[in-house]
């Protein structure tokens, strides 16, 4: 058991750490939620940024060790969140590198990196959300395209995407897990339409998409026909295995503040809020330690995060909403107030318990994959 | 930052996991089960010679030179085994007290208002005086009630074990939980096909991993805070995770026969000792506002 970092390690964040403090006062205003078309430019002028220092490839050319360090020292300096460039880095960028030819991850991923384009993910449909592979969107071969019908809906940054890692059916004869592929589809190809949804939130986070008879090449397609399932398990390890880590550091800073809060507002001294402060206290650290505990498991098996993404995963979005709950109580009236500080956080962790896969889900796939227990129905 | 156990603490594991499933199997267990009250001498004496005691001792007194580290990987096996006796109190005294560190001194210590195994002990550090007996809930652990709370802070250490047996209590019960849900059919098929039971066992799952995460760390850091906040996930781990336990296993678990009962109560037991949750929240609330 060893939590100290190497000599190189810590050269690497000694060196980040320089870096954002001279490049983040710099940083222009962080836009409004609600404009998308400012946000995807902030968001891929950040990408730009960390490409020109040299930081570009860290959420997957790096060790997980360093890819750690990278998040939590981005984190603590209070550096931009990958906002837009979610999809391309933690998951399509990470898989394509993995699974792509020579051809489609130079044609793809220099532009994620150096923060030109943006991609969505297009899994879930109306019908096919936790049941995934039941999705039902076709896609037929007329020559060396496949032509697409159906619809996506809950496509986080749609509306701003020039990309969407697309899951098709390929062969609908298949037994359900078989017959689907793992596509790349232009947003703006002819036939694509694209409808935002206001989330609880307030503003559009995600969006119905709809596919009418869209063309897009075979050579689009990542990964053999119909063998698209396994490549998303690919993506889906990536997206619960360290994406969170950079948002516990997070959490210990609102949870700090909070408790700074409460003394001013003389609410420190109730038992009741003052304990439940200090059991999310515990409950960070700890997840923390998870997070380095999983990452080190990870570093051990050749950098791919394991089934421990998902007890994580588990915990931490249930600790996310206790976080901004209690945050309501440490507020009084003022938790009401759209324009207060952890408000809006507390309406956008309500999402963590359901994106990327619900806690329901989750449980049983700890279940049966971590323990062995029996499929259940 | 390889946080993981090394093959030394691997060799350590599983070497102290085969000692007591050897000397305090589930034979042992509930034979001692049967005669409450009685210290198993012998035992204290092979765990002695193990090392249980005067592990971290420098090697030059005759100890093993181990860390927190290795202590705690001691001490979750005991609590896997539900190993009885003043484990703790005689580790801290190895060496104050003449015999501890080799098992042949039995020491206990005024934890709060409690005592634990005050009539089997050689030597009781703290003011006993006025102690009576209560009728322990847990028949492995012998409890005598003092009129007061008569110990000062509680050290660090006794915290971080306790922590560490609360964590093995915490991983033991969820593989009993999942045991049980593989073999146990109802409706012509393993109970652990049910969402329901699947679901128990995958939180019983998490709580101890969560747990083990804090508590190794704390180990590693020494850091009072991390301790602190380490026991409170290691009793939550234990306690729920038991109960929950107890849960999949339906009647069966109600039942004296079935181990369940034994560790859902030894962690009531611990969650009390070393100033029980109060002090780690305590100090935990004051490194969050510092
Ligand atoms: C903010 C946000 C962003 C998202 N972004 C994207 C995105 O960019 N791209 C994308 O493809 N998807 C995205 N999603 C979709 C997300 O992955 C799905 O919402 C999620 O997988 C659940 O599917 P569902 O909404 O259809 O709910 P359902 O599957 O209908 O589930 C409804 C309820 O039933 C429970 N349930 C369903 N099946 C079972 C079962 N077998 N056992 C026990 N309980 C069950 C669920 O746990 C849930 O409580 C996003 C979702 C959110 C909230």
């Amino acid at each position: 058991m060893d939590l100290s970092y190497t000599p190189q390690e810590e050269e690497f964040r000694a060196r980040l750490r320089a870096w954002l403090a001279t490049a983040l006062p710099g940083l222009p205003a962080k836009p409004p939620p609600d404009d998308w078309p400012a946000r995807r430019a902030y968001d891929l002028g950040w990408q730009r940024m960390l490409y020109d220092a040299g930081y570009a490839g860290v959420h997957w050319d790096s060790s997980p060790v360093l890819r750690l360090i990278f998040l939590e020292e981005t984190e603590r300096a209070g550096a931009p969140y990958v906002g837009a460039n979610f999809v391309g880095l933690l998951h399509a960028g990470p898989t394509i590198a993995a699974e792509g030819t020579a051809g489609q991850r130079a044609r793809w991923l220099p532009p994620i990196l150096r923060g030109e384009q943006v991609w969505c993910q297009g899994f879930s449909e109306p019908g096919a959300g936790s049941d995934l592979a039941s999705l039902r969107t076709r896609a037929w071969r007329d020559g060396d395209c496949y032509v697409v019908t159906g619809s996506k809906i809950w496509t986080s940054h749609a509306e701003v995407a020039d990309w969407c890692e697309l899951l098709v059916r390929t062969d609908p004869d298949a037994p359900r897990h078989r017959g689907i592929s793992w596509l790349a589809l232009p947003m703006d190809a002819e036939g694509v339409t694209v409808r935002p949804l206001r989330t609880l939130a307030g503003p559009a986070e995600f969006a119905e998409v709809f596919l009418d008879e869209v063309r897009v090449p075979v050579a689009h397609r990542v990964g053999e026909e119909n063998d698209g399932w396994r490549v998303t398990q690919v993506t889906l390890s990536f997206e619960r295995g360290t994406a969170f880590a950079g948002e516990v550091v997070a959490c210990r800073r609102v949870l700090a503040a909070l408790a700074r809060a409460a003394r001013e507002n003389g609410r420190w001294d109730d038992p009741v809020l003052r304990r439940a402060l200090v059991r999310l206290e515990a409950e960070f650290r700890a997840l923390w330690r998870l997070v380095q505990w999983n990452v080190s498991e990870a570093e051990a098996s050749g950098g791919v995060p394991g089934a421990g993404g998902s007890v994580f995963k588990l915990r931490y979005s249930h600790a996310r909403q206790e976080l901004y709950d209690t945050a309501a109580d440490v507020l009084g009236a003022d938790a009401l107030d759209l324009d207060r500080p952890w408000v809006p956080d507390r309406l956008s962790a309500l999402a963590y318990t359901i994106a990327a896969g619900t806690s329901q889900i989750q449980r049983s796939i700890v279940a049966e994959r971590i323990l062995g227990l029996p499929r259940g129905r | 930052m390889r946080f993981r156990l090394d093959d030394d603490q691997l060799a350590l594991r599983a070497g102290v996991r085969e000692l007591l499933g050897r000397c305090f199997g589930r034979e042992r267990l509930r034979a001692a089960v049967d005669a409450p009250g009685r210290l198993d001498r012998a035992l204290w004496r092979t765990l002695g010679a193990a090392g249980f005691f005067s592990l971290r001792l420098p090697e030059a007194d005759g100890g093993a030179g181990g860390g927190l580290p290795e202590a705690v990987l001691v001490f979750e096996e005991a609590g896997r085994a539900l190993l009885p006796g003043p484990l703790v109190a005689t580790h801290l005294a190895a060496d104050a007290v003449p015999g501890a560190a080799h098992g042949e001194t039995v020491v206990t210590a005024v934890d709060g208002e409690l005592v634990e195994w005050l009539d089997a002990a050689d030597t009781v550090r703290g003011d006993a005086r006025d102690a009576v007996p209560l009728r322990s809930v847990d028949p492995l652990t012998p409890l005598h009630r003092l009129p007061e709370s008569r110990s000062p802070a509680p050290d660090p250490v006794a915290v971080l074990l306790t922590a560490a047996e609360q964590l093995g209590t915490a991983g033991r019960v969820c593989e009993l939980a999942v045991g049980y849900a593989r073999t146990r059919e109802q409706f012509g098929r393993p109970i652990g096909a049910f969402q329901a039971v699947q679901h128990l066992c995958a939180e019983l799952l998490v709580r101890a991993e969560t747990a083990r995460a804090a508590v190794y760390a704390a180990a590693v850091t020494a850091d009072p805070a991390d301790i602190a906040a380490a026991r409170l996930l290691a009793d939550e781990a234990a306690v729920r995770g038991a109960r929950d336990c107890l849960q999949v296993h339906g009647g069966m678990g109600f039942t004296w026969e079935a181990d369940v009962h034994l560790h859902l109560k030894r962690a009531w037991v611990r969650a009390r000792r070393a100033g029980g949750s109060a002090w780690s929240e305590e100090r935990l609330a004051a490194a969050l506002a510092d």
